[in-house]
This record gives C-alpha cells, sequence and structure tokens, in this order.
C-alpha cells in the first residue's frame, strides 16, 4: 500500500471547561490513504469534529502528532496552519457557512481568488448540479442547494483532502441524497480524499473505510470490500 | 421582589459584557453633557456674578461723553423724569511713561468725587485706601494693569496729563462695572500691559485738564421701565451745546456689550452643540442595542415563556440605556466642570470682576439629565419595541437570515475591479443604508467639528492679516490732544527712525437715516493711500470716490440704506455742521463700524485747513526705542500704538484661547469619531464573527479578514470626509454668521490646511478604533462558530 496521506499516532485532546476537563480524544492512531471516502461514525461526544478539526488545522491537540504527507501538523504554528488549509483542505459544515452577502459563484470565487491551481468556478458548481444557479444569494436557495454550493467552494481549490462535518445533518433524506450524491462524485472523478462526519450509520455503506469512534477512543476500522453503495440505494 | 434584582443582575453583567461599546456610547454623551454643563454653567456664573456686581456698585444705564459743560448742566438732566441718579465726571486720556516697556502705554483718567464715592459707577476697592481729599497726585488703579505691570501699592507712574509730566502715586487698586473688559481704543484684544485706568480726585483732575467747576462726561441712572429712548434724546438736547458725543445707553457701552455678546454665545453653543451630540449618542445606541437585543432573542423568549409581561421586558432593555445614559451624565458633568473651570479661568484674564467664581448649578445638571435621559429613551425605543414585540415562539427561532441584493452601484466595470472582498464590504454597507448613512453622518459631524476650530485658527490669522497688512499698514500709529495743523508732518519726519508720515483727519458724527442712527468717527482718506486703506473682508482693496462716503456693509444694514441713498451727517466737533450725503460705497470690513469721506471733501465740511488729529508712521525698526521714549515725552502726543506690540498681545491672547477650544474640539471630536467607528466595527464584528471565522478557515490570513472589517469602516470614513468637509464649512459659515456683530465681524476662509488636518484628525481616529476592534478579530474562536447556527 502507499505512504499515507495523513498518520495519526497518539492524538489526545483535553478541553478544560471551566474547572472540569474534558476529554474528547485519547490516544487516537490511524492512518487515512490517498483517494479514500472515509466515514467517521459515533454518537456525539464521541470526539469525531474534534478529530475532524485537528486534521483540517483548525485546532491543535494536547499531545500526539499528525502528519499530512512530509509535514508534521502538530509542529506547525498559527501562520503555517492557515497556508495548510489555504492550499489542501476543502471544508463542508452542518449548516453551509457560506458568506450571505455573496452570490453562489461568488461564494466559490471566494476560495479561487487565493488558491494556486483552482478549477473555474463555474466548473465547480456544475459538478454539484448548479451551474443554473450562480447568480442567485444564500438567501434564494434551498439549504440542498446552499450544501452543494459550500461544496463546490470547497473542491474549486482542487484540495488533497475534502472534511465534511455532518453535511446532510441539516437536511432531509432527499436533499441529503443529492448531497452526498455530489460528494461521491467529487471523490471519484477527482479522487480527491474524502473524510464525512455523521451519526447516520447507513452511510457507511458508501465508504471504503469506516472508523468508528465512543468516548474519544478509535473501537473500530473497518476497510470495507464489498461494493460501494449509491447515496440513493441507503437504507435510511 | 427576588425576581427584580434577579433581572438587574442580569443587566449589570450584560452591560459589563458589551463594556467596550457602552462606554464608547457613554464617552459621547459625557462629550455632549460635559459641552451642557461647561457653556451654560460658565453662562450662569458669569450672568450672576455681573449682574450682582451691577447691582452692588450701580452700574451707569445712559452713558454721555461731551466736550465741557459747566456743572449745574447735570441739574438739567437731573431734572428729567425717571432719572434716579447722576454723576458727572472729568475723563482724559493720557500717555504713561512705564519702565521696562519701550513703548509708550496709555491711560485713561476717571475722576472720583471728592468727598464722597460715585453716586453711579462705584468703584470696588480691592487693596489700598481710597484717595485722600486734595491729595492731586494719587489715583486709584485698574486691577489688571497692577497685575500685567507687577506693581505695587505706593510705587509711582509717569504720566503726561495735558502737556505736563506727573507722577501718579498709587494708592488702590480698584475695580469698575464699567471696565469689566477695557480695551485701548482702536485695538482688537485687551492689554493690561499698556492700557491703565486711573481714578484720580475730581478737583485734581479738573484743575489738571482746566475742567475745574465742568465736566466732560456723565453716567445716569434710571427708574426701572422707564423708557430709554426718550431719556437719551433728552440727554442729547441738553448736551448738545456743549459738545455732546451722543449719549449710548448700557447695551451699548464697550465693556456691557462685550459680556453681553460673551453671554449669548455661551447660551447658544450651550444649546446647540449638545443637541448634535446628544443626537450622534441617540443614534449609535440605536445601532449597539438592535444588534445586542438581537442576540438576547433566545433569553426574551424563555423571558416571555416564564411569565414576563411586554413591560417588564421592555423596562428591563430600556434600563441598558438609561444606564449608559447616566454614566454618561455622571462623566460628563465632572468633565463639563473641569471646562467650566478652565473657560472661568480665562474669563479672568478678560474680564475684571471682584469674584468670578466657577459653579455648577443643580439646575444645569437636571436638565443635563433630562436631556440625556430623552436622548437615550428615543435612541433605544424602537430597539426594544422591535425585540420586544415578538411573540415567545417566533423569538425561540433564530431571526430569518439577511438578504442580500447586487448593490445598485455594481456597473460590471466596478464589479470586475472590485474584488469578492470588495463586493462584501460594498453590499453589507447598502444592506442597511439608513444605518451607514446614520455612521457617515455621525463620523462627518466629527470631521466638522475638528474642522471649526482649525478654520477659526485660519480666521482669526486672516483677520491679522487684512488689519495689520492690508488695511493698517504703518508701523506706529500717533494720536495727537487736539487736531494739528499740516506742519506735524515735518515734526513728526524730523523724530529718530522716521521714514515717512501720513496725517489722518478723523471726526466724531452721528449718522442718521430716519430714525436709526450711530455715533462714530469719520475716516478721511486721501486719492493714494499708503498706509491706511479701505479694504475689505477678504483684504482687497475700495477706492474712495472723490464725493460722498462709503459705510461698512454693517453700517448700511444697521441705518437701512443703499449705494445711492442718502444719509445724514451731523459732526458732534468744530462748527458742528449738519450735512446730507449720498452713500457712494460700502465695504464687507471685519471691524467695528466705519465711514470713510474723501480727505479733501472732509476738510471742505470741516472748513478747515489740511489738520490731522493722528498720523500714521513708516519707520526704521533699528531707531524704534529712540522715537518710542521721544514719543512718550511729547506733550502734544496723546498716545502711541506700535504695530509689533499691538500684535504680540494679540497673538498672545488668541494662542492661549485658540489652544484651549482646539484642544477641546479635539478631544471632543476624537470622541465622536471613535464613538461611532467603534461601535459600528463592534456591531459589524458581532454579526459577521461567522462568515470572517468561515473565510478563516477556508484559509483567509487574519489580515485578509482583517482588511474585509476595515474596508466597510474605511468606506464609511471616506464616504463621511467630504459631507464632514460641508458640514464644517456649513457650521462655520452659520458661527461667522452668529457672530457678526458691530464691533467685529470674521472673513470665513477655510484652507485646505485645516480641511486637511481635521481629515487627517478623523482618519487617525477611526484608525485607532478599528485597531481596537481588529484585537478581537484574533481571538474568533473558529470552530465554536461554525457548530452554531445562525
Amino acid at each position: 500500500m502507499a505512504a499515507p496521506l495523513f498518520s495519526i499516532t497518539d492524538l489526545a485532546k483535553v478541553y478544560h471547561m471551566g474547572e472540569v476537563e474534558v476529554h474528547a480524544l485519547k490516544q487516537v492512531n490511524l492512518e487515512l490513504y490517498e483517494g479514500q471516502f472515509v466515514v467517521l461514525l459515533g454518537p456525539s461526544g464521541s470526539g469525531k469534529s474534534t478529530l475532524l478539526n485537528i486534521i483540517g488545522g483548525l485546532d491543535v491537540p494536547t499531545s500526539g502528532e499528525v502528519r499530512y504527507r512530509d509535514t508534521v501538523l502538530t509542529r506547525a504554528d498559527e501562520a503555517e496552519l492557515t497556508a495548510y488549509r489555504r492550499r489542501h483542505v476543502g471544508f463542508v459544515f452542518q449548516f453551509y457557512n457560506l458568506i450571505p452577502s455573496l452570490t453562489a459563484e461568488e461564494n466559490v470565487a471566494l476560495v479561487t481568488e487565493i488558491s494556486e491551481a483552482p478549477m473555474d468556478p463555474d466548473d465547480a458548481l456544475r459538478m454539484v448540479n448548479l451551474g443554473e444557479r450562480e447568480d442567485h444569494f444564500p438567501a434564494q436557495l434551498s439549504g440542498g442547494e446552499q450544501q452543494r454550493v459550500a461544496i463546490a467552494r470547497a473542491i474549486a481549490k482542487r484540495p488533497s483532502v475534502l472534511l465534511c462535518d455532518e453535511p446532510t445533518g441539516a437536511l432531509d433524506i432527499s436533499t441529503g441524497i443529492v448531497v452526498l450524491e455530489a460528494l461521491q462524485r467529487v471523490n471519484h472523478d477527482m479522487g480527491t480524499t474524502t473524510v464525512v462526519i455523521t451519526h447516520n450509520a447507513a452511510i457507511a455503506a458508501m465508504a471504503d473505510r469506516v472508523i468508528r469512534l465512543a468516548d474519544g477512543r478509535v473501537t473500530a476500522v473497518e476497510d470495507r470490500t464489498e461494493k460501494k453503495l449509491l447515496p440513493r440505494e441507503l437504507s435510511w | 421582589m427576588v425576581k427584580i434584582a434577579a433581572l438587574n443582575r442580569k443587566l449589570l453583567r450584560d452591560l459589563l459584557a458589551m463594556k467596550g461599546q457602552a462606554l464608547a456610547i457613554a464617552m459621547v454623551v459625557a462629550a455632549g453633557v460635559a459641552m451642557y454643563v461647561m457653556y451654560l454653567s460658565t453662562f450662569d456664573s458669569l450672568y450672576r456674578t455681573r449682574d450682582a456686581y451691577y447691582e452692588q456698585q450701580r452700574f451707569g444705564d445712559v452713558f454721555a461723553s461731551l466736550k465741557r459743560a459747566p456743572l449745574r448742566v447735570a441739574d438739567q438732566i437731573r431734572a428729567i423724569p425717571n432719572v434716579s441718579a447722576v454723576e458727572t465726571r472729568v475723563t482724559a486720556n493720557v500717555t504713561l511713561d512705564l519702565e521696562g516697556l519701550d513703548e509708550p502705554a496709555s491711560g485713561r483718567l476717571v475722576s472720583v468725587p471728592s468727598h464722597r464715592r460715585p453716586l453711579v459707577n462705584d468703584l470696588f476697592l480691592r487693596r489700598g485706601r481710597w484717595i485722600e481729599r486734595g491729595r492731586s497726585d494719587e489715583v486709584l488703579a485698574s486691577e489688571g494693569f497692577m497685575l500685567a505691570n507687577k506693581l505695587e501699592l505706593g510705587d509711582s507712574v509717569p504720566a503726561v496729563l495735558n502737556g505736563r509730566l506727573r507722577h501718579l502715586t498709587i494708592v488702590g487698586v480698584a475695580l469698575s462695572p464699567e471696565f469689566i473688559y477695557s480695551i485701548r481704543p482702536g485695538e482688537l484684544v485687551p492689554d493690561d500691559k499698556r492700557f491703565a485706568i486711573f481714578w484720580m480726585d475730581e478737583q485734581a483732575l479738573a484743575a489738571a485738564f482746566d475742567m475745574e467747576g465742568g465736566f466732560n462726561d456723565i453716567v445716569l441712572k434710571i427708574a426701572p421701565g422707564a423708557s430709554i429712548d426718550e431719556i437719551i434724546a433728552r440727554v442729547d438736547r441738553i448736551l448738545e451745546p456743549y459738545g455732546g458725543l451722543g449719549a449710548i445707553p448700557r447695551a451699548l457701552q464697550l465693556s456691557h456689550w462685550t459680556v453681553q455678546n460673551e453671554l449669548s454665545q455661551l447660551q447658544t453653543f450651550g444649546f446647540m452643540l449638545p443637541l448634535v451630540f446628544m443626537l450622534v449618542a441617540a443614534f449609535i445606541l440605536n445601532v449597539a442595542l438592535t444588534r445586542a437585543l438581537a442576540l438576547q432573542r433566545p433569553q426574551i423568549a424563555s423571558l416571555k415563556a416564564l411569565g414576563y409581561g411586554n413591560p417588564a421586558i421592555g423596562w428591563h432593555y430600556l434600563k441598558w440605556a438609561l444606564a449608559i445614559g447616566l454614566l454618561g451624565v455622571v462623566l460628563g458633568s465632572v468633565l463639563g466642570a473641569l471646562m467650566g473651570n478652565l473657560i472661568i479661568g480665562l474669563y479672568n484674564s478678560f474680564f475684571r470682576f471682584p469674584v468670578l467664581l466657577f459653579s455648577v448649578p443643580p439646575s444645569v445638571v437636571f436638565g443635563a439629565t433630562v436631556m440625556t435621559l430623552v436622548a437615550a429613551i428615543a435612541g433605544a425605543f424602537t430597539a426594544v419595541r422591535r425585540a420586544v414585540i415578538v411573540p415567545p415562539a417566533e423569538a425561540m427561532r433564530p431571526e430569518v437570515p439577511m438578504r442580500y441584493r447586487r448593490s445598485i452601484l455594481e456597473t460590471p466595470l466596478l464589479s470586475r475591479n472590485l474584488g469578492t472582498a470588495g463586493r462584501m464590504v460594498l453590499r453589507n454597507v447598502m444592506r442597511h443604508p439608513l444605518r451607514a448613512a446614520a455612521s457617515v453622518f455621525g463620523i462627518a459631524f466629527a470631521v466638522s467639528i475638528l474642522m471649526i476650530g482649525f478654520v477659526f485658527n485660519d480666521a482669526i490669522d486672516r483677520l491679522m492679516l487684512t488689519q495689520f497688512w492690508d488695511a493698517e499698514r504703518q508701523d506706529v500709529t500717533v494720536n495727537f490732544i487736539e487736531p494739528r495743523d499740516e506742519s506735524v508732518r515735518y515734526a513728526l519726519e524730523r523724530l529718530p527712525g522716521v521714514v515717512a508720515v501720513e496725517p489722518q483727519r478723523t471726526v466724531a458724527a452721528r449718522i442718521r437715516s430716519g430714525f436709526r442712527d450711530r455715533y462714530l468717527a469719520i475716516t478721511g482718506v486721501s486719492p493714494n493711500p499708503r498706509f491706511k486703506r479701505i479694504v475689505d473682508r477678504d483684504g482687497k482693496e475700495i477706492r474712495m470716490p472723490p464725493a460722498g462716503v462709503v459705510l461698512s456693509l454693517t453700517l448700511a444694514n444697521v441705518l437701512g440704506v443703499r449705494p445711492g441713498d442718502e444719509i445724514s451727517l451731523e459732526v458732534l466737533e468744530g462748527q458742528r455742521p449738519t450735512r446730507r450725503v449720498q452713500v457712494t460705497g460700502l465695504v464687507d470690513d471685519i471691524m467695528g463700524l466705519s465711514a470713510y469721506m474723501d480727505m479733501t471733501a472732509l476738510h471742505h465740511m470741516m472748513r478747515e485747513g489740511d489738520v490731522a488729529n493722528s498720523a500714521l508712521l513708516l519707520i526704521d525698526h533699528a531707531h524704534e526705542v529712540e522715537l518710542a521714549s521721544e514719543l512718550k515725552t511729547t506733550p502734544a502726543v496723546a498716545g502711541a500704538g506700535f504695530k509689533r506690540a499691538v500684535l504680540q498681545s494679540f497673538r498672545d491672547v488668541m494662542a492661549a484661547n485658540m489652544s484651549i477650544s482646539i484642544f477641546i474640539n479635539l478631544v471632543f471630536a476624537g470622541i465622536i469619531a471613535f464613538g461611532v467607528v467603534y461601535n459600528a466595527a463592534r456591531v459589524s464584528l458581532s454579526e459577521r464573527s461567522r462568515e470572517l471565522a468561515s473565510l478563516r478557515v477556508l484559509g483567509f490570513t487574519r489580515a485578509e479578514i482583517s482588511l474585509i472589517l476595515m474596508g466597510e469602516l474605511a468606506l464609511l470614513t471616506l464616504l463621511a470626509l467630504p459631507v464632514g468637509g460641508l458640514f464644517g464649512y456649513s457650521l462655520s459659515a452659520a458661527i461667522v454668521g452668529m457672530i457678526d456683530s458691530e464691533v467685529y465681524r470674521f472673513p470665513l476662509y477655510v484652507s485646505r490646511q485645516a480641511v486637511a488636518l481635521s481629515f487627517l484628525g478623523i482618519i487617525a481616529a477611526t484608525v485607532f478604533s478599528g485597531l481596537v476592534v481588529r484585537r478581537r478579530l484574533d481571538h474568533l474562536d473558529l470552530v465554536a462558530v461554525l457548530k452554531i447556527r445562525e
């Protein structure tokens, strides 16, 4: 097998909430490989968001090491993490986090303007089947459409990894399916490593690799060999 | 009870949580309150002190000067109905030879009765003793002169009285309600070093000026409610045969007029400026509260669910505004009291009162409190109403996301060059056009406050330039005791250092048109004046036509005449001719009321030869000291003014004055600019923290997201600068119009420097407030913000 994209060793994160210590992650060891569609499963409070945020350079661990290719992220400073996010990471969030004052196309352009070899914003929007709606403002789009704009915005920079935190969490089933289709297409057509956090176990059937977390620990890692299902084939 | 206490604790903590904004708003309120307290307390102190002083010293109601009348004439005036007291006096102007002062100083001698205190315009004896009867060398001296020259009781001052050198011994220091403000005739600012008032025994003074058994000045007190115009008319009729120079009411008496003018300015500014500050405060309070209450929606819903009614919740949030307002009142009252003290200190160097103390009357603080509470309620009202009337279930849900549109300003060309950040800035501003306009207005107001300070600094420079370089180009002005014939010119030319001489002729006259009149001096102008020229506000010379009179525009307005109209000229000296003369020109000038006639025409009217009562000299400064000491002892000279000295004292006075007012303006403009910009930035930051955090997640650097927030502030400031320039100009023009008086007018002149300095000042304040807010950007919690639904 090729060298992993991310190697995570003995990762731990402790939050201090007033006088209470919350151990969000405890001794996590994990590897993620190029091009895979990874699903992180676990109940709320299991530490999956913390793990994703550390991988994405939004948060720093209390101890342990995260290595992205040859770079040790856990040794990077604030400016280096910003540059890392800017070049290599695409984020998709539960609540889309679009800029309300910019149109769909402009939200995508926001990222392409600061990237080195970006896609054309129109192409990115076509990739999520939103070519027609590029001139709409977020308030004029449905939730699913907004989430697809967020995906287009995340992939337009051609990131090495696409990190999605509950991308369908705020959506109903049918819209959720359209969003997942977009993610699958990106993963398939562009080969972008995709990590999806969810507490919806059904989505695991789309994955190459399923990682289960509970109480800050990895409880199971499953490399799936059976056929990956299409989003519309999932049983919710 | 417990419930209310809990809500009040919430109020306190909520206020602490927004302490930066609360403080910024309270500072703007404080600035308005401070101005109000400063102006109106100063007004009150000055007003009450003056009236008590007038009352105590029996300040006169009517004043008249004349050439000479026998004392029995005073009985005729005493007999006028409603005249309650009359005091006759002998007055004279003298030249003083002060040690250590090169230029001659002048003094005004005023007689006091030999055996009693004056019935009208009594003196307040500060130190020393009253003049001993029959002591012809003893005088009481004005306090300002004593202080400025560091003189002590018992010192003597050499003075030329009617051509004879006498040594006047100072036995007391006195103040008079007649000379609260005293200024050497023809000068712009008081100069206590070179101008003295001496009170002397009546018999001694009369003897020195050959006035025994007579008087040349008279002051009257009249019964309350009596018609002053009628009394003045009768006094004029009685004094006319004795060279009467026209009686004036108290309102036109120089000292009273000046104090009165100051009082009305204090009152005007005391109401006008605080009002604008309160307007700005109300607006930023509204913006800040609207945002703060939007964030409180879930809490409002909970309170309602718990059973609190709309009035209770409304009152709770209204208290936010009132608490901020009251903090402003406290800060502002203290600041206002401090500044008022400063102003009273300044007044004490111009105005001579027995005691002028500063105090803040409770009514002023009460007024400030009411004004503030009204502004706070007005500012908070819509914000609170909007937040409170939402039904609880709806309040539980987040507010509907903002709808954006492409702004109408985005032409294809502009959007191409704008970039994404630029578009965000533009659309955010256009999203709340009223709020943006109000911010622009607030910042613009700060610009204008700053500008007024600089404009007036420039105006005074300009005034000086016009007065001393365009209108009066001589180095020295010499006044004669009596008009002299043309030989005086050659006598002056022989004095050391004199390069050129221009004789002047002025004639005291009453100018009348219908029932309106003014007493003034008509100035003769030669066809090609070298030194003294007729110059307008902008320093442009006006040529004297060979016939008729040229009047100050202000005088023409007072009289209601225009060029081509005829006025009546009643000369008050010599043969006292009366003529009808055509107004052949007007001049929009800066000082006093002037009337000019061609020199030859003036001599002709007076049926006299080439006489002069003053002369203007151009001198070689190397011989200035010699010339000054010659002039001091020349018997025919009543006084001499050296431009250098006049300019120096003018500069000193203005520097003291302007530095205080520019400093105050700078601080207040800074407070407003900071208050408005900081508040706008905090509200923007609060509304956009999620957006900005999202951008940070996408890989934008801190500098890049700062630019978006700062871009908005920069845009608002940029829009505000020209608006502020316009405000500043109009406000300056309004103030120039307001102080447009018969005594002086300001030229309105806005220099590029004034504009640039006020712009730079506000830009600095904006950058400062931006930087304060930027520090918060560095602490954006990227993770937390992504978890919350807006």
